[in-house]
């Protein structure tokens, strides 16, 4: 295994490689989604085939340039990809394509489909034994979709603690969660901590503070700085 | 379509989905409550909790969760009431096994009107078609008898296949052996009327004393277009227990190049807005015997 060649300041140049030719680049998720593969995630490119590997699922696939950028910078694509990114020979959409591109555990791009996905992951590995941990982003809005529901009941009351759910609240939900977002998880029994999406320390104790019993929610504040 | 078997074809589906779980460390049932409480998958959920999973009245996370399970590794059996698979977690079909590029059985019952009483929220008389619509290569079996539903069934879980069985309570008498293909039931000389699952008994009952020729179908995906071509003249005749016209696309290219008339019969694309017995929404849609003898015996003059 050799060394991941990019660090996190390399993050947002190589995203501003990557021109979607409708809409720029957005990073509310970057500091997430890189704190997650520099801090917790038990997965290399060497162990992306590997059963027992963590998982994290972007069910919030438009957020694939922060993805990208962080899949670059540790070794699962190369940087060169970026450049020629949602053309028409990439395997880089501006949703993920789980058959297309190495490292990525999920097709996302429909909203409410990843949180179901690793239920069923998680299930999976469960009855074969395996020990692993699932990490799904959503976003507050994307929590507008009723299969987040279905998925967040079931999860509590069967306590899949392989699961933690990570909320990215950027305020752009249409009719907001008045009572918090966090009350839609804890009445099912999860358990919930805020964090500042932005602060990788503060990121990292969140994401940890889940008890291995019951599953466990982070809602994560950011919005984009770009 | 008759009603005559006294093992419906659901209790030998959850029979050998029982002998399954425990013969294959890989096969795992996700239920929406449907069928939850059936001794036998009860019996298997005590011995394999992890692998008999009920998510409640939640069809969008039973088929996302069967895609979740396939992406794991396992080899999941999703069943519940067809219309609630198939069209209330359609893009969970779409997308949670054929987009993620991964396989699955997904097992209905119902069929088009088999609890006529019930009405339209329990209809699915458009599932083939919307399978038609998924580019993922999903195989399609309509068994005929309950006889006809074991050997299809072990045969997908050995593979990683995308398999649709639509279930029915109408069946017909006896079962048969298809191995997949376009089975010749009666010899005739005149045209080639093909039954799709349990239409044969009343496709038969209206042949009759006529030249027809009646071949059988149970798995309509893909379709043994060989045996098509092999057996068809010039006039050909499909009659299948859901919308008319589903297969029509199926044949005509299959006889694109030498000229046939086709008559497709099916259930029609309407909502009655009644009740009854599915006899009685055979007989609205012109699949009971006596239908089906006007309608191909004109189409054969």
């Amino acid at each position: 295994m050799t060394a991941a060649p990019y660090t996190y300041d390399d993050l947002l140049p190589l995203m501003r490689r990557a021109v979607d030719p409708l809409y720029g680049p957005e990073d509310s998720t970057l500091d997430v989604i890189w704190t997650l593969y520099d801090r917790i995630l038990d997965v290399t490119p060497a162990t992306a085939d590997d059963i027992a590997r963590d998982r994290f699922y972007l069910s919030k696939g438009h957020n694939a340039h922060a993805f990208y950028s962080v899949l670059t910078a540790k070794g699962f694509i190369p940087a060169e990809w970026m450049d020629t990114a949602f053309g028409p020979d990439s395997r880089l959409g501006t949703h993920p394509d789980r058959t297309l591109v190495p490292g990525a555990e999920i097709s996302a791009g429909s909203l409410g489909h990843g949180l179901p996905l690793a239920v069923g992951t998680a299930l999976g590995l469960r009855a074969q034994g395996v020990d692993a941990h699932l990490y799904v982003l959503i976003g507050d809005a994307e929590l507008d979709e009723g299969s987040n529901h279905e998925a967040i009941a079931y999860a509590g009351a069967t306590s899949l603690g392989a699961l933690t759910v990570i909320v990215l609240d950027n305020d752009s939900a249409s009719h907001g969660w008045p009572g918090g977002i966090a009350s839609r998880f804890t009445a099912h029994g999860w358990t919930a901590t805020d964090t500042d999406g932005r602060d990788h320390d503060a990121i990292e104790k969140a994401v940890r503070a889940h008890d291995g019993r019951h599953p466990h929610v982070v809602i994560a504040r950011a919005t984009s700085r770009i | 379509m008759t009603t005559t078997a006294t093992r419906a074809m659901r209790d030998v589906f959850l029979d050998t989905t029982a002998a399954l779980i425990d013969e294959n460390p890989r096969v795992a049932l996700v239920l929406a409550d449907i069928s939850s409480g059936v001794p036998q998958v009860v019996r298997a959920a005590k011995a394999h909790p992890d692998r008999v999973i009920n998510v409640g009245i939640r069809e969008a996370l039973m088929v996302g969760t069967g895609g979740g399970l396939a992406i794991a590794g396992l080899r999941p059996i999703v069943h519940s009431y067809a219309p609630f698979l198939v069209e209330r977690a359609y893009e969970q079909i779409k997308l949670d096994f054929e987009h993620q590029g991964v396989g699955g059985i997904l097992v209905s019952i119902g069929a088009s009107y088999d609890r006529a009483a019930a009405g339209y929220t329990h209809f699915s008389p458009a599932d083939v078609s919307l399978f038609d619509n998924l580019p993922g290569e999903w195989i399609v079996h309509v068994p005929g008898h309950p006889g006809e539903v074991e050997g299809p069934l072990r045969e997908a879980a050995a593979t990683d296949d995308r398999v649709y069985m639509r279930l029915s309570i109408a069946a017909n008498g006896v079962p048969r052996e298809t191995g997949g293909k376009l089975l010749p039931v009666k010899d005739g000389d005149g045209p080639l009327v093909i039954a799709v699952g349990s239409t044969l008994d009343a496709v038969l009952a209206a042949a009759e004393g006529t030249g027809w020729r009646v071949a059988y179908a149970n798995t309509v995906r893909p379709f043994d277009t060989e045996g098509l071509r092999a057996m068809a003249g010039r006039d050909v005749v499909i009659v299948e227990p859901y919308h008319e016209g589903t297969s029509a696309h199926v044949l005509s290219e299959a006889l694109a190049d030498r000229p046939h008339r086709l008559l497709s019969i099916g259930v029609k694309r309407v909502d009655l807005h009644l009740y009854g017995s599915a006899a009685d929404h055979d007989r609205h849609h012109g699949l009971d015997a006596a239908s089906l003898s006007a309608r191909i015996g004109a189409f054969a003059r």
